[in-house]
């Protein structure tokens, strides 16, 4: 394939407000499809003008912005905003509009049927886990984190494929905040939306982002992905602004997903009858399945339970499948996963590569072994006698590439 | 009381349908010249301190001097005191409308503009409903100010209630006096509640106090 056409892609771009204040200056940028971007820096470093560049909030004074490859400057401003979904700090739900007016700001502007609005609005209010009688309240009636929540999907309704939120968790506390932060990346990888996403909170961009730009004084100081940064900050700003602390920790910090999974989960085609799915059950030993296409693309998973309900009716595995699974990409930070798995107490979760392919399967019982590493290895500069000394990570592992990738992926063809 | 009523009585009726739509004019021309011009000198906030400062004088001039002017211009009856009591109504609109525009939280503004909403559509849906409690006060404001003012109309023949408390003074009978004043009373009262309902259901559920 050749190379992907960036979502976003800033050239040159220069931004001089009235009176000659250079808020931003060469600015060079590709966001592409699914990414997660932090832009962060410290107050006066042009990330939120960088960010309101992008919907034509702000005009730049100089360069070109391309959205999806083409000049935005050419695109109706009020066109551009609707495909574009919304966050900002302060919420900005209007307390005139119930909830499920709110939600459908874009959808209505873009003329959508009435029945189809109402649908779009439950379908949201039920992806961020708040009940449908909601949809009649009124913002001041609800949370501040769950305002947010709202103001998170109401950035999604119209199915933006692009989302820009400015500081969007800054005035939440702590607690709220974190769940947020779970939704707002559960729903970026479930939907494969593309965010870029302003804060001046590392932790917070560690956390989320899969790309991150560090900014300062208008110009963009190290463009890298989350363990790069932690791994090779660019300079002494960067350092500073990650953190003595974190630099330490994140040397055994940056083992990935795909160097703890197993890389033969059971997995078994929707053409498959249910007889073979047992017997497959059984050869593995496992009381669950994952489904997955001919090309290997993860299409959801079959359970013991709703076989055995099931089997008279049904009789392919694609007719019991449950397609609503949770799973992270190969890449994903065994920490922030192992938390998520943890958490939210799943047995087992699949692993796929940035194709939706299976790649592997993480299990709790992967996770004590890393664990173990982690803790054990991290513990020497406490404990000087503990006698676990192997490294937390292996460390000379290279990523595998696409390619051994799907070498890999042979592996449960052979049932 | 009844015999006021029995030899003024139906004078009485035509003198009150008179001020009522004299008034009503006047307002009704106020509204639809001063609520518009408030919205648009929210995006002009240079201009904005000149034309309210302008309106602000003509609030000033004082009303029989202002009645008086329009002779003039527009003659006597019903013409120029509608301009006149129009001038007058004019001020509490333009501000309050201007005041409760700005007092829009930027904030929702910002938001309503990066959704993708045009000018046009950010002040109708989301700027004049958040606006309203504040603008519909000033037209409450106005119409008590033009039904009480429209009694002296009645000196440029405009007729109205006036007509009976002039003729009162004139002929020193205290009874048309206050047969004239009570009514305007009650007219601005009831108006001022009619416009209160209004003011209610204009006002977004959330909104409302």
């Amino acid at each position: 394939m050749p190379e992907e056409q960036p979502m976003v892609q800033f050239k040159d771009v220069e931004k001089v407000y009235q009176g000659g204040n250079v808020a931003v200056e060469h600015i060079n940028l590709e966001i592409h499809k699914g990414e997660f971007v932090c832009l962060i820096g410290t107050s006066g470093s042009g990330k939120t003008t960088t960010m309101r560049m992008i919907n034509r909030m702000l005009e730049p004074s100089d360069g070109q912005i391309l959205f999806n490859g083409k000049d935005i400057h050419k695109i109706d401003a009020v066109k551009l905003r609707r495909q574009i979904g919304y966050v900002i700090q302060n919420i900005g739900l209007m307390p005139h509009m119930t909830i499920y007016e709110n939600i459908t700001i874009v959808p209505k502007l873009l003329k959508w049927p009435e029945e189809k609005r109402r649908k779009k609005a439950k379908e949201m209010v039920d992806l961020v886990e708040l009940p449908e009688d909601y949809l009649d309240r009124y913002p001041s009636e609800l949370s501040g984190g769950q305002q947010q929540r709202i103001g998170v999907i109401r950035a999604l309704a119209a199915n933006q494929d692009l989302i820009l939120m400015d500081e969007p968790y800054g005035a939440l506390d702590p607690i709220t905040r974190e769940a947020l932060q779970e939704l707002i990346k559960n729903l970026q990888e479930k939907l494969g939306k593309t965010v870029v996403f302003v804060t001046h909170d590392m932790d917070e961009a560690l956390k989320l982002a899969t790309q991150i730009v560090v900014m300062d004084h208008g110009h963009i100081i190290q463009n890298a992905t989350p363990t790069e940064l932690l791994t090779h900050p660019a300079n002494k700003f960067v350092e500073n602004l990650v953190g003595q602390d974190r630099l330490v920790q994140a040397r055994a910090d940056v083992t990935t997903v795909e160097q703890i999974m197993l890389k033969n989960p059971a997995a078994i085609t929707p053409g498959k009858s249910l007889a073979e799915a047992i017997s497959l059950m059984r050869k593995r030993r496992v009381d669950t399945l994952l489904v997955t296409d001919d090309e290997n693309h993860l299409k959801g998973f079959i359970d013991l339970e709703s076989l055995e309900t099931r089997y008279q009716s049904a009789t392919s595995v694609g007719d019991i499948t449950k397609s609503s699974i949770f799973y992270v990409n190969k890449n994903a930070l065994l920490r922030d996963t192992a938390d998520r798995i943890l958490k939210r107490g799943f047995k087992y979760v699949p692993v796929v590569d940035n194709d939706q392919k299976l790649v592997g399967i993480v299990t709790r019982a992967s996770l004590v072994d890393a664990v173990y590493d982690t803790i054990w290895g991290e513990n020497e500069d406490y404990q000087a006698s503990d006698s676990a000394k192997e490294s937390a990570t292996p460390t000379d592992q290279e990523p595998a590439t696409d390619s051994a990738a799907a070498d890999d992926r042979e592996a449960p063809k052979e049932v | 009381m009844f015999a006021f009523l029995n030899t003024h009585g139906s004078e009485l009726i035509t003198k009150t349908w008179e001020q009522l739509y004299i008034s009503a004019i006047a307002l009704g021309l106020g509204v639809i010249a001063a609520v518009p011009l408030g919205i648009l000198l929210t995006r002009f906030p240079k201009t904005a301190k000149v034309v309210i400062g302008i309106a602000s004088m003509l609030q000033t001039v004082p009303s029989l001097a202002l009645l008086a002017l329009m002779i003039p211009l527009f003659g006597i009856g019903k013409v120029p005191a509608i301009v006149a009591l129009f001038i007058y109504s004019l001020l509490p609109i333009l501000r309050n409308t201007y005041i409760g525009m700005e007092d829009v939280d930027p904030v929702l503004i910002d938001a309503a503009k990066g959704m993708g909403m045009t000018a046009m559509q950010s002040i109708r849906q989301v700027e004049v409903p958040l606006a309203m409690p504040v603008i519909m006060a000033g037209i409450r404001l106005s119409a008590i100010y033009v039904i009480a003012w429209a009694t002296l109309a009645s000196y440029i023949g405009a007729g109205g209630l006036g007509d009976l408390i002039f003729n009162g003074l004139n002929l020193f009978q205290p009874d048309l006096i206050i047969g004239g004043t009570i009514p305007v009373t009650i007219l601005a009262l009831v108006i001022d509640w009619l416009l209160g309902r209004l003011e209610y259901h204009l006002t977004p559920v959330s909104e409302r106090a």
